[in-house]
């Protein structure tokens, strides 16, 4: 992509759980500048951290930077950790036709307990072709409203049907600013996801308490950039690897979560070059594996949980096993305990007192770093055992995603990349230069995106209607930022509704393109 | 282990599972349905599967399917008093009680429904079904290939509307049940064929076993793509990667088909599977391999889980496994009703078991 424009620069940030990664690469996607920090307490810290050490390097050509793209984990650890979430009202519309199963039914305690204020399902919603279940049930909703006054600081409003007739969604939101006031907002499902009433209604509520904890992180983005004068577009990668900007990462918080996993594939792809792939993210906890399907990451087949919920939002397929950088080894077994963070106080090479992973492959001549004189010169024991272990474990998932097929490389990135032996259960390794920051080059180089979805009627009327759904969904792209010049339709999912009479289909369309050069 | 004869909400898991299985891509999402059931297991406690044969002669069955689209199921789900009004309407017209539920139709959602229903109901579920699998029409039931007549066929909606229909036949069943399902929202609880245990034969016995058992070796086998291929006498067809998805949706039908590209043994070979709902018909370029009525499931090779249609997705790794239908699907009004004809293809029906095996294994 190198088109005729003045020079410009993104930034790539990847927050991990171990390090913080940050990234600039020019217009022709070479990596110019780079650095890794550990991941503060805050996650916010470690940011800033990275982007000062990023913008240092590039000296006078920092100013040329036009975007900054950030991947980060703290959505997924809000609600895996039940900490920083709002409290939300959840209301659904429907109630006549939904009770079967109430709101919320099958949430764990904890998580109910962090994040919900209250619940309530009343009278409204349509039916699939757009006839009134019942007229919006206003008195109940208000009277839901004043009961959670000074107690919600959001509202989830799901309505049975939305994503076809979001009416009443629409009006629910009216009502909360004239009730409660512009402080409170709401989460409306049609704007969150596909039909599918429980899974749509549990990624609202998701969607609603992880408000707070999304908009500190754009805040404070904001702020570190605006104290190195940097006037720039603000990016957010998304669960699919897409970009979203950081207005759409405050309303939709949801949708950072999994954008870890789908950066460390796309950068792993756009570092070798390759489009079909085993990808070994090592990183301070766990080995994350997942597979490159036409340079983009495979889609996991079951429905995603997230803290225990179910949702509708698609994710990497990926399989975790617990060896990392910081993996302990024990005098019986290696981990599954980690010292993470800590590891160069506690690792032995770095004159600590905790064996881990990172010294067993240090011993084992894979990583040369700290003081290998502190690990003694004998026949290993314990070290060299836990080489083997990570090694059959390796072996065995590798296999299990590849499905036994040995034709595709297994590409090692992330901090502790080195750990990966020279070649994995009949793979072949690739090494990547830049590998260690490999998720920060993939949140640099995503991709924009757009989606529409929509109900069209069977028939004769499928093809305009189909037309006029892939015209939003790219206009929504290149709303978004994308280039219009390179923007497709990558996706167009088709689901009939009915067998008999009156038939329609529902369908999805998904638009990506490249971030478009800055005007 | 499950204590015998009595479904708890331990049961679920495997029953979801399992009737994924026997859905054969179709019969919609069943987390839904599970969460439905699990809810009425916890309000109105256990359920106990019975025997046709252990019921009282007289025992009145009552059939219950979900009609529609499986895609508003997962949307409308319900206001969970529809199974005790159409119990209401059935002892109303019979005048007699209702001894039991039966699953019309163990695939998908409709296998898993059931359970909730009969808790609801406070009566014991029938270890047996009216298909054997997942099928799309209502006159696709054993009941219609034993010969009987859906004399009286009960209706409601989730609004709580309700109807009660006598068709003259099954064909016109169908037709008037889905208009109203139509105007309903393409939802509604159906009950047809009421049954006693004199009409042994009219049903396919073991249903709800064998689902469990199904989701059993999933869940626990080590293995669990062979284990469900033993467990179910099947037949590996392909081992693969979907490399292509096409949907024709004229006519507002999604007659689709998938293509699957052989890996490892079966490097080299391609495999199309014909959906329509339900995996119909897999072909290896223009040799069947199996067809409707027998069942087609397509799996992921790592889990075993079978994968519904519409969750069908570029690049997943999946085997696709065949194998034979109950055998009144094999006779000749069986095969009328619900073999290839019944779905507008031309093939002649030859089981599963007798085609040429192509793979290497």
């Amino acid at each position: 992509m190198s088109r005729r424009t003045a020079p410009w620069l993104r930034i790539g940030i990847d927050v991990g759980g171990t390090n913080t990664d940050a990234v600039a690469l020019d217009s022709d996607d070479r990596l110019v500048a780079r650095a890794k920090r550990p991941t503060s307490d805050d996650v916010t810290g470690g940011m800033r951290a990275a982007l000062a050490v990023v913008l240092a390097e590039l000296g006078a050509r920092a100013g040329d930077v036009r975007s900054v793209m950030v991947g980060t984990t703290h959505a997924t650890n809000a609600v895996v950790g039940r900490r920083d979430l709002a409290k939300v009202g959840v209301l659904r519309i429907g109630a006549s036709v939904t009770a079967a199963v109430p709101p919320l039914a099958d949430w764990p305690e904890d998580l109910h307990r962090a994040a919900v204020a209250g619940t309530a399902q009343v009278d409204g919603g349509h039916l699939i072709d757009g006839y009134p279940v019942a007229p919006l049930d206003v008195e109940a909703v208000k009277r839901f409203l004043g009961d959670l006054a000074g107690r919600a600081q959001a509202i989830a409003v799901t309505g049975v049907f939305s994503p076809v007739h979001p009416e009443h969604e629409l009006r629910v939101a009216d009502l909360v600013r004239t009730e409660l006031g512009p402080g409170v907002h709401t989460s409306m499902g049609h704007q969150i996801g596909a039909l599918g009433l429980l899974a749509r209604e549990n990624s609202t509520v998701l969607n609603a308490a992880l408000r707070p904890t999304v908009a500190a992180v754009t805040s404070a983005l904001g702020h570190a950039l605006d104290e190195h004068g940097l006037d720039v577009a603000t990016y957010f990668t998304q669960n699919d690897g897409t970009l979203m900007d950081a207005a759409h990462a405050d309303r939709f918080p949801l949708l950072t979560i999994g954008s870890g996993p789908s950066n460390s594939l796309r950068g792993a792809a756009l570092l070798t070059g390759l489009a079909e792939a085993v990808v070994a993210d090592v990183g301070g906890t766990t080995t994350d594996l997942g597979v490159l399907v036409d340079g983009f990451a495979r889609e996991s087949a079951a429905g995603s949980v997230i803290g225990g919920v179910r949702t509708n939002l698609p994710m990497p397929d990926v399989l975790s096993i617990a060896y990392g950088g910081g993996t302990v080894v024990y005098e019986d077994r290696t981990g599954p305990e980690s010292v993470d963070r800590a590891i160069t106080a506690h690792a032995l090479v770095f004159g600590g007192a905790t064996p881990t992973l990172t010294d067993a492959a240090v011993f084992a001549g894979r990583l040369t770093l700290g003081d290998r004189a502190r690990l003694g010169s004998g026949p290993g024991g314990r070290l060299k055992a836990a080489v083997e272990d990570f090694d059959q474990h390796l072996s065995e998932a590798v296999s299990l995603v590849s499905h036994g097929r040995r034709d595709q490389p297994v590409v090692a990135v992330g901090g502790a990349a080195g750990l990966i032996p020279a070649t994995v259960d009949g793979h072949s390794v690739e090494r990547p230069r830049h590998a260690d920051v490999a998720n920060a080059v993939g949140a640099a180089l995503a991709l924009v995106s757009g989606e529409h979805e929509t109900v069209v009627p069977a028939g004769s009327g499928r093809l305009d209607a189909l037309e006029e759904a892939r015209e939003t969904a790219v206009a929504r792209a290149v709303a978004a930022g994308a280039d219009p010049v390179g923007t497709a339709v990558v996706r167009i999912r088709e689901v009939p509704l009915s067998y008999g009479g009156r038939r329609s289909i529902r369908v999805a369309v998904k638009a990506v393109g490249p971030l478009a050069a800055p005007s | 282990m499950r204590e015998q004869g009595v479904l708890t909400t331990a049961d679920l898991e495997d029953l979801a599972l399992g009737c994924a299985v026997y859905g054969t891509g179709g019969g919609g999402d069943v987390s839904g349905e599970s969460l439905a059931a699990f809810l009425a297991l916890k309000a109105h406690g256990d359920v106990s599967l019975v025997r046709m044969a252990d019921l009282p002669p007289d025992g009145l069955i009552l059939p219950l399917s979900m009609i529609g689209s499986p895609t508003v199921g997962q949307e409308m789900l319900g206001s969970g008093r529809e199974a005790a009004a159409v119990r209401e309407e059935v002892e109303r017209l019979t005048g007699r009680p209702v001894a039991a539920v039966m699953a019309m139709e163990i695939g998908g959602a409709n296998g898993v429904a059931p359970v909730g229903w009969a808790a609801q109901l406070g009566l014991p579920l029938v270890d047996a079904d009216g298909m054997g699998r997942a099928l799309p029409e209502l006159q696709m039931v054993s009941m219609h290939v034993a010969g009987l007549e859906p004399s009286v066929v009960v209706l409601v909606d989730a609004l709580g509307n309700l109807a009660t229909l006598r068709p003259v036949d099954a064909a016109w069943a169908e037709r008037w049940g889905r208009a109203l399902c139509v105007a309903s929202g393409s939802s509604a609880l159906l009950a047809d064929h009421l049954l006693t245990p004199a009409d042994h034969g009219a049903v396919v016995h073991g249903s709800v076993s064998r689902a469990l058992e199904a989701g059993r070796v999933i869940r626990t086998a080590e293995e669990p793509m062979d284990a469900l291929v033993t467990a179910l006498g099947a037949r590996r067809l392909l081992t693969g990667t979907i490399e292509d998805l096409d949907r024709d949706t004229d006519e507002g039908f999604v007659r689709g088909s998938v293509t699957v590209s052989g890996r490892g043994l079966d490097l080299g070979r391609e495999l199309r599977v014909d959906l329509q709902n339900e995996n119909l018909v897999a072909r290896e370029g223009e040799s069947v391999l199996a067809s409707v009525p027998d069942l087609i499931s397509i799996c992921d090779t790592r889990t075993g889980i079978p994968i519904a249609t519409e969750s069908l997705r570029f690049g997943q790794r999946v085997t696709v496994i065949a194998w034979p239908c109950d055998p009144l699907w094999r006779t000749a009004r069986g095969l009328e009703t619900a073999g290839p004809a019944a779905f507008g293809y031309p093939h002649p029906y030859v089981p599963v078991e007798t085609l040429p095996e192509r793979n290497s294994r």
